[in-house]
């Protein structure tokens, strides 16, 4: 009866459209959905750094454009300069990434074949550095690092302290990965060839995980980049973020605020994107 | 495998299971879920450990030997391939572990992906290759190893109905060609009739039977096979001697100390046959067809016998000439049969 009606209404209001044409107009809907939502967070994010910029390149009177504010991020003498500050800041990147993928990375995937069920007790405590404020972590570890500073150890150091902060973000990457994969499946066809928990761990299960762990790393390096509260307030001052913050402070001239900042981001996004390309070009070979 | 034990907390997996695998055998374990025939496999492959028993392979003592040293090869129900690795590195990664020439290896690999017809695919990634092919160089980089028993955990469960079937007789062929001890779990009946040199029957973690697969079918051991393997018509009758009287025709008993008494008669459908009936008159085996389902060379035809419905397997052409609302009259052929005392005498197909 719904397919007369149907015929009915079609010969009436003239040929119906094809499925396929149907489907295109729907296609081409969605697609311009995608794309305003793509403009209004583009602009959300991108105006703030145009205004940032703006002001950077901004002379002493309103319309003239100067360079100055950028000269001086440069030829600022330090100490420390510049330079050292990114040198360190890289370090501590790398350094923390490594540290928080040898820490979870194994525990996890010898948590999810062996002992699961300490699984839910070891998520919540490297979930725990997100709800324990930067100061309060501060407060806790300044009589360590005023140990640690009395025997000239360098800022590399704060590596322990960003460590507990990555933890929350590198564990969510990896699990995620983990999840995607059949683990016990394949560490169970692993060890019936022979393997051992090691083989089985270094040449089945994190290889699958590379997507996982490069995402871990990301961000971490990300995290330690952007980091400013506790490196300021543990008094390292020559980590990039915080000699960025002196370099402003150190100036009279307001644009040099604006410079600093702008090249902080541009520092981390390019960082950030080299290391994201590198992940994509080997998940498309793999 | 002697007194074989396992236990999930209060749950019995395994109770004291004892099996014998000749060289060369394929043995199938068949079951429904629950009753231990994984657990069995997990145990020999040294998966899991036992709680109690002993697993010996060719003299030696491996009950307590991790799963890495037991040298057996293993195909699994899911997917089981590494996705990082080729289809090549896939079948030569258990070589590699045991330290193989690089030249050996790879030819040991393209020899055993010639075995299973994928050569070809060789420098595949799993992904890029289908279900069945999965399966079929999972069985490769289990035979690669030259593993003293291959153990099969339901390996053609995920697979379509064709897939299934060609590979089963495939996996057969190559067992009888490289000769290997085999051990196939399944929970498809089918599947271990047709691939068995002989078949276990297990049930609540122990074995109920263990047969070759017509003696299985044909002569169960107990109702609890019977019914299990193959359909089976329940009808309520007498035991009375060494026979039992059911719907007033006496049947040879299997089992001849079966106490005298009422009990329920396991008869196959394909020991039931029907002739139309136009006599008119009613008995104990006449009835009515009410279903009959198509299944290619075969029909079973349902017939409703007033007090309870029997199942017959007939040829398809046979099962035509009586549609649905036929009067037929049916004979039972006078096959031994086995009896269940421990359900109730109640008729039902």
């Amino acid at each position: 009866m719904a397919a007369v009606t149907s015929l009915g209404e079609t010969s009436l209001t003239g040929p119906a459209k094809s499925p396929r044409g149907m489907q295109a107009g729907r296609r081409k809907r969605l697609n311009l959905f995608r794309y305003l939502v793509f403009s209004v967070f583009g602009l959300f994010f991108i105006l703030p750094l145009l205004a940032m910029l703006r002001f950077s390149l901004e002379g002493n009177q309103l319309g003239t454009w100067s360079l100055a504010a950028w000269k001086e991020i440069v030829s600022y003498p330090g100490p420390p300069p510049l330079l050292s500050s990114v040198e360190i800041t890289l370090e501590l990147a790398v350094i923390t990434s490594a540290v928080v993928l040898v820490l979870l990375v194994p525990t996890m995937i010898w948590i999810r074949l062996r002992v699961q069920w300490i699984g839910r007790a070891f998520e919540f405590l490297c979930l725990l550095p997100l709800t324990i404020p930067g100061i309060v972590l501060v407060v806790g570890l300044a009589p360590i690092y005023n140990f640690i500073r009395h025997y000239q150890l360098s800022a590399l150091q704060l590596f322990w302290c960003y460590v507990i902060l990555a933890l929350p973000y590198a564990y969510r990457a990896l699990s995620a990965g983990l999840g995607a994969i059949d683990v016990t499946t394949m560490s169970e066809a692993a060890r019936s060839l022979g393997a051992s928990w090691f083989t089985v761990m270094v040449r089945v299960v994190a290889p699958n995980m590379r997507q996982a762990i490069l995402n871990a790393m990301l961000l971490s390096s990300a995290l330690v980049l952007g980091e400013f509260t506790i490196a300021y307030l543990l008094l390292y001052n020559n980590t990039l973020q915080v000699n960025l913050y002196f370099i402003s402070r150190a100036t009279p001239n307001a644009s040099v605020l604006f410079s600093t900042s702008f090249a902080a981001l541009i520092f981390a996004f390019i960082l950030l994107l080299i290391l994201s390309y590198v992940g994509r070009r080997r998940r498309t070979r793999g | 495998m002697e007194g074989l034990r396992r236990e999930y907390g209060p749950v019995v997996a395994l109770d004291g299971l004892d099996l014998t695998i000749g060289p060369g055998e394929l043995i199938a374990l068949l079951g429904p879920s629950g009753c231990g025939k994984t657990t069995t496999l997990r145990l020999l492959a040294g998966l899991e450990d036992a709680d109690a028993g002993q697993i010996t392979v060719a003299g030696q003592d491996m009950t307590h030997l991790s799963a890495s040293k037991r040298d057996m090869g293993m195909v699994f129900q899911a997917y089981s391939l590494f996705p990082h690795m080729t289809v090549r590195q896939n079948v030569a990664f258990g070589l590699r572990l045991r330290r193989v020439h690089a030249a050996k290896r790879d030819q040991r690999a393209i020899e055993m992906l010639d075995l299973v017809g994928l050569s070809a695919q060789a420098d595949r990634y799993p992904h890029q290759i289908s279900g069945g092919q999965q399966q079929r160089v999972a069985l490769a980089r289990a035979l690669a190893i030259e593993p003293q028993v291959l153990l099969l955990d339901e390996p053609l469960s995920a697979l379509d109905a064709k897939v299934r079937a060609q590979l089963r007789d495939q996996i057969r062929r190559i067992q009888l060609e490289v000769g290997i001890t085999t051990l196939f779990v399944t929970h498809d009946q089918e599947e271990a009739l047709a691939i068995a040199d002989r078949v276990g029957v297990m049930r609540e973690g122990k074995l109920e039977q263990l047969a070759p697969p017509t003696e299985v079918y044909s002569r169960p051991a107990t109702a609890f096979v019977a019914e299990f393997v193959g359909l089976t018509n329940r009808l309520a009758g007498t035991v009375s001697g060494s026979t039992v009287t059911v719907r007033g025709r006496d049947l040879p008993l299997v089992d001849h100390s079966t106490a005298p008494g009422p009990v329920t008669a396991l008869v196959r459908p394909e020991a039931v046959t029907l002739a139309s009936d136009r006599s008119g008159e009613s008995g104990p085996l006449v009835g009515t067809v009410i279903a009959s389902t198509f299944l290619g060379a075969t029909s079973r035809v349902t017939v409703d016998l007033g007090d309870t419905t029997i199942l017959a397997q007939l040829s398809t052409s046979d099962a035509t000439a009586l549609p649905a609302g036929s009067r037929v009259a049916l004979t039972i052929r006078p096959d031994p049969v086995l009896v269940a005392t421990d359900a109730p005498a109640v008729s039902e197909a």
